[in-house]
């Protein structure tokens, strides 16, 4: 008997999952939407890292400055900045000039100067490593010099002046990993409660789902927006509860699914085998719900995605200065006049994540549903 | 009345695109159909018999491409423009379809169905063409024609709906009349009534007919001409009468004796009873539940008894809905039921799951569909070996493969196929795999629920001759459940014919196929049996 | 048929019951009170404030008040706007919400059912693809994004539209909202609509009425998508009920003064009996637009009957 089986050297099978890969290989558009997933997640949990500016920072000399690849400070701006230190400095602008990256400014005033007053040149985010050049011996006149900061806002900034780009990507990963968050949360409790109900069947399935279809006939927004009041500025907490909701749709779908498989017949050629209750959970319903769980986690991320971008648009979601795409989204309609970049940059985050993942989430159906072959 | 030709077919391709690229379906065939004749197209599935068809009356899948010639009367049928071709389908050249269930619009009364071809083609005012709706109703013989007028698809049986299709196919007074296996799924005593009214009206009419079917049996009662088609290509064309006589081509030749043979010898009388039902009964509860009122009970089996012996096999005979799987799968304790069931002299219908575990190993079962009984997400392999975790638990992984080989080969399979999945696998290739799956943990009975049905008829005798063989190396005893009597006569010694979940007559299966008592086995005798032709040739 | 309607209409009072008790309690459990949140009212104020609008009467009293009430149409007045009751508050708003609402869905059941079947007629063709991608932004987007855009191009750069406001119902203020509300259901609309349309155009009915030589307008129209409307009808009753009810996005952005604000105003100010009466009114929607669409459904297939 044991020859047997050395002698017959097994030809490898292609498996489900192994074709499902094959066929999502070939899908184009999900392949690009999954490699620009990847991208905007790398982007987003070490860009923060590398941009130079803190999501929090302030830069007072900087509100709503528009995008731009070259650095600031732009050569009219140097002169506004340096207006509003030397007016801190009660002293006037006598004269000033740019040589290369150092400005030499010579300022006046009717009280003695105080070389201190250097600091006010140090403060601004215009300008960096002020010197006194020359005091007149009057001490009503003094010569300064300084670097010019060079500073680059690649996204512009809001309008208080922080970097739009750092707060964009610092966002992404709130929104990111919400989504993900209450995305596992949402599948997690709808797997087990619909296959629960699928698998027992009869008067407990029919108990369960009736629940269910109560908790669907309530408003949505009525219970999100109750979470909201009772878990307060908790938006762990609160996306766990989110979760929470969201998992009926997915209950429905896993005990349909779940009824659907167990009526198959290998399911029942199992039974006629004397599988255990155990032994068809693990061998059979489970592989087979796997997909249909994995095609609902992906469109079920991006509508977690919007709904914590909609709460926050709302003021109900992340608090400041912690901010998510909802939160810039909201901040950049209420500045379109002023300062559209505010809009266009997080939209466009939020928008092209959303098409990627439903790219992504397609492509799974068409690679995972043996409907179509 | 045969005449010119109507219709002729030359080097017409068919061919589908798909992701793989362009499959061929037919490959450049040529036929010609005679005016009032009757051909038939004979193929196996996968031949391209009805993709030839459906070609020539430009109703492909959107996906489907056709090149050649096709001429009704001198017009090329693939050249011609949409209103061109609406023009001659339905009226000059028709067609029926093999689902009665669902080739009717579920949405509208029959009348309305059947009057629209009419007003379309004929420009009657509707108060005409509802006439001329009323005498093609009664034309195919359905009762109450003028309140069925007003009844929906849903409300009627299949061979009804099959009785209105083909009022609607010969609304017009076709010339042709194309008929893709319009038989094929109903049952038998229907199926003969639908082909002689098929072959009276033709005789009324003199409309040709193409008939496109597997069943051999129906052409030599039915057609006048046949074509045997074999992936995508005519192998052989002749007379009925000469085909049948003298086939030239080997495929004509398998296909002919592809009849499964031989008769099997009753167990001696001394054999023990393995297994054993007395007053069997199952009631299934229709509706009902959560305050929905009173279920509607069903009785799907009723106080049946039977004995299967050591080394028989039972054959249970019955059509669509008589209860012949329910009480399969209650004698396995798989359907909750009344009465007793004695497994080896001991009664088996108070075990639980748990108690009735152990004894799972002695009884088999394969199903009829070997695509939906095979795990997509299991090799083979694993789906073999499946049973010997919970009967054999202390057997390594290494021991389970060389069993699966050692089954795989006795079901004829190449053991090296173990790690493939069931997708890769052909119907008959996956119904030894299911047998496989049976007979691995050697058991004592084995229920086969229509295990020849869901094949081709080459593939059936393949199969069948399979299943004996395992009879006679194992001694197993099988319960044989099937609506094709020429399969069940070769496969079973005893027969029991069931119809509305009770047994009408049982008896040793040469007695029943010889001399049946009841009307209702003779009339299933009947119309699986005869060979008279359905009229005189033309 | 009205027994059935009838029927149905007497279960919805228990439903409708067991939400507003459910809705009741789950608000008053909400840590805060209407009167006791940043307000810089004193005690004794708020003391008497909340003994004016019975708000010191043990909770179950509050609710057998309210019940009785709203038995006789009283939404009661509402906490936080103390000016109006809850019921002239929707007699003001919910017309405007209406207005919109309707007007959205019309225009998502006309041009996405439209979309849909042309879809589904060139499958796989550059008109299929145009619609899909459409279709995929459409409902890819948050109106939350469209909405600004919206008011950045046709208010801003093209001077088109204007940003926001009611203006007494004015045509162009319609449009921008309508616009916002509609696309993502234009988007649904057509995707649905293109799936049961290639389904129904794969029945075997269809292949019957083809070989019969049916014209293509009775296999498309009279055979094809009589049956593919059904999951669009499915569909648009739950949609109708929330378009209706408001949409706090579109209001807020466009400055509309709908009732789609109510619920989340009244609820973060605990203003008890707006946040009821928000929610009656859209269970009374819902219930009535599920009725509607089992009726349309009984109309359109034969097989379906209620008795």
């Amino acid at each position: 008997m044991t020859d047997a089986a050395i002698t017959a050297t097994p030809v490898q099978g292609r498996s489900f999952w192994g074709d499902a890969w094959a066929r999502l290989k070939a899908n184009k558009a999900a392949m690009v939407s999954l490699c620009y997933l990847a991208l905007v997640t790398v982007l987003c949990v070490v860009g923060p890292y590398f941009v130079p500016h803190l999501y929090t920072t302030v830069y007072p000399d900087y509100v709503r400055t528009p995008p731009s690849i070259s650095a600031y400070p732009k050569s009219d701006m140097v002169e506004t900045a340096l207006g509003d230190a030397v007016k801190r400095m009660r002293a006037d602008l006598k004269s000033w000039e740019q040589d290369g990256d150092r400005i030499t400014v010579t300022v006046a005033a009717s009280k003695k100067l105080d070389e201190r007053n250097i600091r006010y040149l140090d403060r601004s985010d215009t300008f960096d490593d002020a010197r006194v050049e020359s005091v007149a011996p009057d001490g009503l006149e003094m010569v300064m010099s300084a670097a010019i900061k060079q500073q680059y806002f690649f996204f512009g900034t809001d309008n208080i002046g922080r970097d739009l780009l750092s707060r964009t990507l610092m966002a992404g990963r709130i929104s990111l990993a919400i989504g993900l968050l209450a995305g596992v949360v949402a599948v997690a409790i709808g797997v087990v409660y619909g296959a629960t109900a699928g698998f027992i069947g009869g008067k407990t399935d029919e108990v369960m789902m009736r629940i269910v279809d109560v908790l669907y006939s309530l408003p949505f927004i009525f219970f999100v927006i109750m979470l909201v009041v009772f878990f307060g500025r908790n938006f762990v907490l609160m996306f766990l509860a989110v979760g929470a909701v969201l998992w009926l749709d997915m209950a429905r779908i896993v005990r349909g699914q779940a009824l659907s498989i167990r009526r198959q017949e290998y399911v029942q050629a199992a039974e006629a085998l004397g599988v255990t209750r155990r032994g068809i959970l693990q061998r059979h319903i489970v592989p087979n719900l796997l997909g249909v769980v994995v095609i609902y986690m992906t469109l079920l991320v991006p509508q977690v995605i919007i709904l914590e971008s909609f709460l926050s648009f709302l003021g109900l979601g992340v608090q400041e200065p912690m901010t998510s795409w909802g939160v810039l989204i909201s901040a950049g309609a209420k500045n379109i006049g002023s300062a559209n970049w505010m809009l266009i940059y997080p939209a466009f985050f939020l928008v092209s994540t959303l098409f990627a993942l439903n790219f992504v989430g397609d492509g799974l159906r068409d690679a995972l549903d043996p409907k179509d072959r | 009345m045969a005449g010119q030709t109507i219709l002729s077919v030359k080097d017409l391709h068919v061919g589908f695109d798909t992701l793989d690229g362009t499959v061929e379906a037919v490959k450049g065939i040529s036929l010609h159909v005679d005016a009032g004749e009757t051909v038939a197209i004979v193929g196996e599935s996968g031949s391209g018999k009805s993709q030839t068809m459906m070609a020539a009356m430009r109703l492909l899948a959107s996906n489907g491409r056709a090149s050649g010639h096709v001429d009704y009367r001198g017009q090329n049928l693939l050249e011609l423009d949409r209103s061109g071709m609406d023009g001659i389908r339905g009226s000059k050249i028709t067609m029926i379809f093999q689902e009665p269930m669902t080739s009717l619009d579920p949405l509208y009364t029959i009348g309305n169905q059947l009057i629209e071809p009419i007003r379309r083609h004929r420009k009657l005012s509707h108060a005409d063409a509802r006439k001329e709706a009323l005498r093609l109703l009664e034309l195919v013989k359905i009762p109450e024609p003028e309140r069925r007028l007003k009844s929906y698809p849903y409300e009627m049986s299949g061979g009804q709906r099959q009785r209105v299709m083909i009022a609607m196919a010969l609304a017009n007074d076709p010339d042709i009349l194309i008929a893709d296996e319009p038989t094929t799924a109903l049952d038998v005593t229907v199926q003969a009534q639908i082909l002689t009214l098929l072959a009276e009206l033709q005789q009324t009419l003199g409309m040709a007919i193409v008939f496109i079917t597997h069943d051999l049996g129906i052409v030599r009662r039915l057609a006048d001409r046949v074509y045997v088609m074999r992936q995508g290509e005519i192998v052989e064309e002749g007379a009925t009468d000469v085909l049948f006589t003298a086939p030239r081509h080997e495929y004509t030749r398998m296909l002919l004796e592809a009849e499964p043979t031989g008769r099997k010898a009753a167990p001696s009388q001394s054999a023990p009873v393995l297994l054993e039902g007395r007053n069997v009964e199952v009631t299934f509860k229709i509706g009902g539940g959560f305050l929905q009122g009173q279920p509607l009970l069903l009785r799907a089996v009723n106080h049946i008894s039977l004995a299967l012996k050591k080394g028989q096999t039972i054959g249970v005979v019955g059509e669509s809905g008589s209860g012949k799987s329910t009480l399969g799968r209650a004698l396995l304790r798989l359907l909750p039921s009344e009465g007793v069931i004695r497994f080896d002299g001991r009664d088996i219908a108070p075990l639980d799951r748990e108690a009735m575990r152990p004894l799972r190993r002695e009884l088999q079962l394969v199903f009829q569909d070997p695509f939906g009984s095979l795990s997509p997400r299991m090799t083979i392999g694993q789906v073999i070996t499946e049973g010997l975790l919970v009967h054999e638990p202390s057997l390594s992984y290494a021991e389970r493969d060389a069993r699966a080989v050692e089954a795989l080969r006795e079901v004829g399979l190449d053991p090296a196929m173990r790690n493939r999945y069931a997708h890769e696998f052909s119907g008959g290739q996956r119904q030894r795999i299911a047998i496989a799956r049976a007979i691995i943990l050697k058991p004592k009975i084995v229920v086969l629920d229509e295990p020849t049905s869901a094949l081709d008829r080459s593939v059936q005798k393949q199969i069948v001759d399979l299943l004996r063989d395992l009879q006679a190396a194992h001694d197993l005893s099988y319960l044989f459940i099937s609506h094709d009597l020429a399969v069940v006569r070769a496969m079973a010694d005893y027969i029991v014919v069931m119809k509305q979940g009770r047994i009408v007559e049982e008896g040793p299966t040469e007695t029943i196929f010889e001399r049946p008592r009841e009307t209702y086995t003779q009339e299933l005798m009947a119309a699986a049996l005869d060979q008279t032709r359905f009229r005189r040739s033309a | 048929m009205p027994i059935y309607v009838f029927r149905r209409l007497l279960t919805a009072i228990p439903t409708l019951f067991v939400i507003v008790t459910l809705a009741f309690f789950l608000i008053r459990v909400a840590p805060g009170g209407p009167f006791n949140q940043e307000r810089g009212l004193s005690p004794e104020i708020k003391a008497n404030l909340e003994a004016q609008f019975g708000l010191d009467d043990p909770i179950w009293l509050q609710y057998v008040h309210y019940l009785n009430n709203l038995l006789h149409g009283n939404f009661g007045p509402s906490y936080n706007l103390p000016d109006f009751t809850v019921g002239e508050l929707f007699a003001n708003g919910l017309p405007i919400s209406i207005q919109l609402g309707a007007a959205a869905l019309t225009l998502a059941l006309l041009v996405g059912g439209t979309l849909g079947i042309v879809a589904a007629l060139n499958q796989n063709k550059a008109g299929d693809y145009a619609v899909i991608a459409t279709a995929t932004a459409g409902s890819t987007i948050p109106s939350f994004v469209i909405a600004p855009v919206i008011q950045l191009l046709f208010g801003l750069t093209w001077n088109l539209l204007p940003i926001g406001g009611w203006n007494d119902g004015a045509l162009l203020n319609k449009i921008g909202p309508v616009l916002t509300l509609s696309l993502p259901q234009i988007a649904i609309v057509a995707r649905l609509m293109r799936g049961s349309m290639i389904e129904a155009l794969r029945a075997h009915h269809i292949r019957t009425a083809r070989a019969l030589g049916l014209s293509r307008w009775s296999v498309v129209v009279k055979h094809a998508l009589r049956g593919a409307v059904l999951p669009i009808i499915s569909y648009a009753g739950p949609a109708a009920a929330a378009l209706l009810t408001g949409s706090v996005i579109v209001e807020t952005i466009f400055s509309i003064p709908g009732v789609g604000r109510y619920f989340v105003d009244a609820a973060l100010n605990r203003d008890y009996t707006l946040v009821m009466g928000t929610v009656v009114v859209i269970a009374v929607f819902t219930i009535v637009f599920n009725l509607v669409v089992d009726i349309l459904y009984a109309v359109v297939d034969p097989r379906v009957r209620y008795d």
